[in-house]
């Protein structure tokens, strides 16, 4: 068995690729590297406040819930779909949950359960309509983004309602000061701690596997360089989130956002039901004539979508300390334009979790540093509309050109005038 | 005769490079007026290139070498300026819209103006002319979506006779179509020609193209290997192949192995009605058998209820059932859905690999593993390397022509992605495949190796069903075949005992009462 293994000598370019994963596509290499550029290009700007560890947790803890949205509308969009109501929903629960603790005097955590029942409620709600009467998502969710935003503001009579401290500390806080005084939030180091060596467990008993089956496995100095990348990457975000204002630490939400990252990133590229989300968005009556059962696969990612929806409520609520009318607005294009800019296709069977996320990033860096170089709140939207614009016409001219160049842009162009020239 | 034809187009020098690849390289194509002039080659080879350089898809300048139209060399940017010269080309996919009218079609961006917007008379007294010259006997008012593919056809030509068409050219225009429906769009091409009209036929069905051109192009590997001329009579099918795969291949069918075991499956009174018109009967208490390791050919007109029989048995996808049982290895069966089909060992090829048979977005590694995860997915979660080495295995094994199964299906051609379809149901482990014209729009070399993957695998003691419109392939590789007629099994025969002519009487048998 082990003999065909190949474990090759030498340096090849395309060794290179490799570093980032077999599953590391050019499409969320070019996102992750707009993300770079744009984060270099801000710090520069700033003159160093933007990778400071105030402003990454002010990032991270103001954010995290459209990053929770992005997840779900990913498989949404994936599917074929769309969800216009997540804000709507949102606020919805958020009220209902804010009222269970302040008018009812019910303990936070039953509240969180009581949100997270109104999220699959909700859910199988708008799934029973897409999935078994078959309305488009579009018109179900148009519809619910009207009646649940009206249901938050008839049930909490547009009023702000405060929420308790306990649900404000734990969804809005920050992991507590533990241990020996370092300078750092300790439980933040010991989290990236966790974090590298979970990703080395998990490369190397990949690795040890695919020799067993007799599989080929990359070179080992491009595993060892891989491995030192990320985990420098993480090191240096933990030392970073864990140097900020006394009492921060990497946000309590940031926390909750990263494992349903990793859950949902999980589900759709290894699991059964992850292939049926993409399998129903590609291509409908070739799933169902390979034994998917395209409704119910509709009616998960809906339904899913507004559980997310309720989680991303309840943050906002407790970020804010209340519940109130206003919640969640505009909230469903923030996520349905991160999830385009990462890479997803309109037509749906396209998209992936990680590319989302990037997308969602790309805007929250964007609009933070903005503002923070004095950018008016009236022109971030429209540059924010641009780089939408602009990321998925550089995807569409991808598509049509196999790869994109402004230079064969401009060549292109001269050609066809010289053509005309000549008939 | 008359060797000095005038010469209508050349195509001199043709070179036309994508990134990476030379589509075509240094092609010369000269056709004569007033000839059909067929161009062949395997998938791949460049023949669709060639024409969507000559209609100006790829524009003057896109591509080297120069093409000189009716004594004038011509540089078309867009496709509106080859139709303007007389050029129009009808496409494999008909560019047609369904809920238009015929009449509407045909003159869709051309519209005759009246005084109020659209001269609606002139367009309806037109098209009933130009419909009586391709002879459909159709209201011009009737929606493309109520006719059949075979009349869609003759619609697009209507549609370049309006355009003036001097140079028509036809990619694979009888691909879709039964016999009789090809026929009429032979007969048509012949009586075009006697008016003057040029054709190019790019197409797989060398008797058809023995049938009608003068003269043929073949191109292999982006290059004109030869042009022959077909007339003198000299040039048979097994030339026109050997110059199309650069080999002779042997015989095309692989033997019969001839020792079918015991019947296993078996259909009785099936009964389905049409999804929409429920006084329509789609299958009429249709009975068969299929035996272990048998071929069973399913023969029968286009509309006459093979695909709607084979995917009402595969898990009720077609039509509602009314009545009729299911009986395999002695024991009754209920297929409700696909996934109780597929549980029952049963799979089902589509006839339309890219619309139900592949998601075009998907890698070969996922699309042959895809209608049996269960069988790599451990709680639900895909083994990856699993899946990896299960495609590699069928890769090789069916010779799928591509470096890795990483790769996209749609990168894939035609015939290699047919082989995508088998891998993917031949791993779910079926007792049963129902092939539904598993060669249509795949090139020689590929058919040959289906049909031997298919004799394989009923050498394997599996049953496998086998519903073409190609009467020769039905001959040539089943044991036995059923004709089907509106919906009725008219008939059964050995298919040693069967040729084109009684299969043809058994699946009109209206008209063959009459003849």
């Amino acid at each position: 068995m082990t003999n065909d293994v190949q474990e090759r000598r030498g340096f090849r370019a395309s060794d290179l690729s490799m570093l980032a994963g077999k599953k590391g596509s050019l499409k969320e290499f070019g996102i992750l590297g707009a993300l770079v550029v744009i984060v270099v290009a801000f710090q520069i700007a700033t003159e160093g406040t933007t990778l400071s560890s105030n402003n990454l947790i002010n990032i991270i803890q103001s954010q995290s819930y459209i990053l929770i949205l992005a997840v779900g509308m990913v498989m949404v969009i994936i599917a074929g779909h769309i969800d216009l109501s997540v804000g709507s929903v949102a606020a919805f629960v958020g009220v209902v949950v804010a009222i269970a603790m302040n008018d009812w005097g019910l303990p936070w955590f039953v509240t969180i359960l009581i949100g997270l029942g109104l999220g699959v409620l909700v859910g199988a709600w708008q799934g029973f309509w897409v999935a078994f009467i078959g309305v488009p998502a579009f018109i179900v969710t148009l519809a619910g983004m009207l009646m649940f935003r009206g249901l938050n503001q008839i049930i909490g009579q547009s009023r702000g309602i405060p929420v308790d401290r306990e649900f404000v500390n734990l969804l809005a806080g920050y992991l507590p000061e533990v241990g020996p005084f370092t300078g750092y939030n300790n439980l933040t180091l010991l989290l990236g701690a966790l974090a590298v060596v979970a990703v080395v467990v998990l490369e190397l008993r990949g690795r040890a596997k695919r020799v067993r089956l007799g599989a080929a496995v990359p070179p080992m100095w491009v595993a060892v360089t891989r491995l030192a990348l990320v985990a420098i990457v993480i090191i240096a975000a933990a030392l970073l989130f864990a140097s900020g204002r006394e009492g921060t630490s990497f946000p309590n939400a940031g926390i909750l956002f990263v494992l349903i990252a990793l859950a949902y990133a999980f589900v759709t590229r290894n699991t059964s039901l992850g292939r049926h989300v993409y399998a129903v968005g590609g291509n409908r009556r070739a799933a169902e004539l390979s034994g998917v059962r395209s409704r119910w696969v509709d009616f998960f990612v809906m339904a899913n979508m507004s559980v997310l929806a309720s989680v991303a409520g309840m943050l906002w609520i407790a970020r804010a300390q209340a519940s109130g009318p206003a919640d969640g607005g505009g909230w469903e294009l923030d996520a349905i334009a991160a999830v385009f800019i990462g890479g997803a296709a309109v037509a749906g069977g396209i998209g992936t979790v990680a590319g989302s996320i990037i997308g969602g990033l790309v805007m929250a860096v964007l609009t933070n540093g903005l503002f923070a170089i004095g950018v008016g709140s009236d022109w971030i939207p429209v540059i924010k509309g641009l780089v939408l614009l602009i990321a998925v016409a550089i995807d569409v001219i991808n598509k049509q050109q196999g790869r994109f160049s402004f230079i064969g842009l401009m060549l292109r162009g001269l050609r066809r005038g010289r053509s005309n020239d000549l008939s | 005769m008359e060797q000095a034809r005038p010469t209508i187009l050349s195509m001199r020098h043709i070179t036309k490079e994508f990134p990476g690849v030379r589509a075509l390289d240094d092609v010369s194509l000269e056709v004569a007026t007033g000839t059909i002039h067929a161009i062949c080659g395997e998938n791949g080879a460049g023949k669709s290139t060639l024409m969507k350089v000559l209609s100006g898809v790829y524009p003057h300048g896109s591509f080297d070498g120069e093409i000189v139209y009716r004594g004038e060399r011509v540089a078309f940017s867009r496709i509106n300026d080859s139709e303007r010269a007389g050029i129009v080309i009808i496409h494999q996919e008909l560019a047609l819209i369904p809920e238009l009218s015929i009449a509407e079609n045909i003159f869709l961006g051309n519209e005759p103006r009246g005084v109020l917007g659209i001269d609606w008379d002139t367009v309806r007294g037109r098209s009933r002319e130009l419909l009586a010259r391709v002879g459909l006997d159709e209201d011009p008012d009737t929606q493309i979506k109520n006719i059949g593919v075979g009349k869609q056809q003759l619609v697009e030509i209507a549609k370049a006779l309006e355009k003036d068409v001097r140079l028509l050219i036809l990619d694979e225009p009888t691909a879709a179509l039964n016999e009789g429906d090809s026929q009429h769009l032979l007969d048509l091409l012949v009586g075009l020609r006697s008016k003057g009209v040029t054709s190019i036929m790019i197409s797989h069905k060398l008797n058809e193209i023995e049938a009608v051109s003068d003269a043929i192009t073949i191109i292999r590997d982006g290059k004109a290997i030869e042009t022959l001329d077909i007339r003198d009579g000299a040039v048979d099918e097994d030339r026109i192949i050997r110059g199309m795969v650069g080999r002779t291949l042997g015989n095309r069918f692989p033997d019969r192995a001839g020792h079918a075991g015991e019947v296993f499956f078996e259909v009785r009174d099936w009964t389905v009605q049409h999804p929409l018109t429920a006084e329509r009967l789609v299958a009429k208490q249709s009975s068969f058998t299929v035996r272990r390791g048998e071929v069973v050919g399913f023969a029968g007109l286009m509309g006459a209820g093979r695909t709607e029989l084979a995917m009402s048995i595969f898990g009720r996808q077609y039509g509602t059932w009314l009545g009729g049982t299911i009986v395999k290895d002695g024991k009754e069966i209920q297929l409700r859905s696909v996934s109780e089909a597929i549980a029952n060992g049963i799979a089902y090829v589509s006839e339309d690999r890219k619309a139900l048979g592949l998601n075009l977005l998907d890698s070969i590694k996922r699309s042959i593993v895809s209608a049996k995860l269960g069988k790599i997915a451990r709680g639900g979660v895909v083994d990856a390397l699993a899946e990896a080495k299960v495609a590699e295995e069928y890769r090789q094994a069916l010779r799928i022509k591509a470096p890795t199964v990483e790769m996209g299906v749609d990168t894939l051609s035609g015939g290699n992605q047919q082989k995508v379809v088998l891998s993917k149901w031949m791993f779910t482990d079926p007792d049963l495949l129902i092939l539904d014209e598993p060669t249509r729009g795949i090139d020689v070399g590929a058919k040959t190796e289906i049909y031997q993957i298919v004799r394989e695998l009923a050498d394997a003691g599996k049953g496998v069903i086998l519903i073409s419109s190609e009467l020769p392939e039905l001959l040539g590789l089943a044991d036995r075949i059923y004709t089907i007629f509106e919906g009725r099994i008219t008939g059964e025969i050995r298919a040693a005992d069967a040729d084109q002519e009684t299969l043809m009487r058994r699946m009109a048998p209206t008209k063959g009462d009459a003849a």
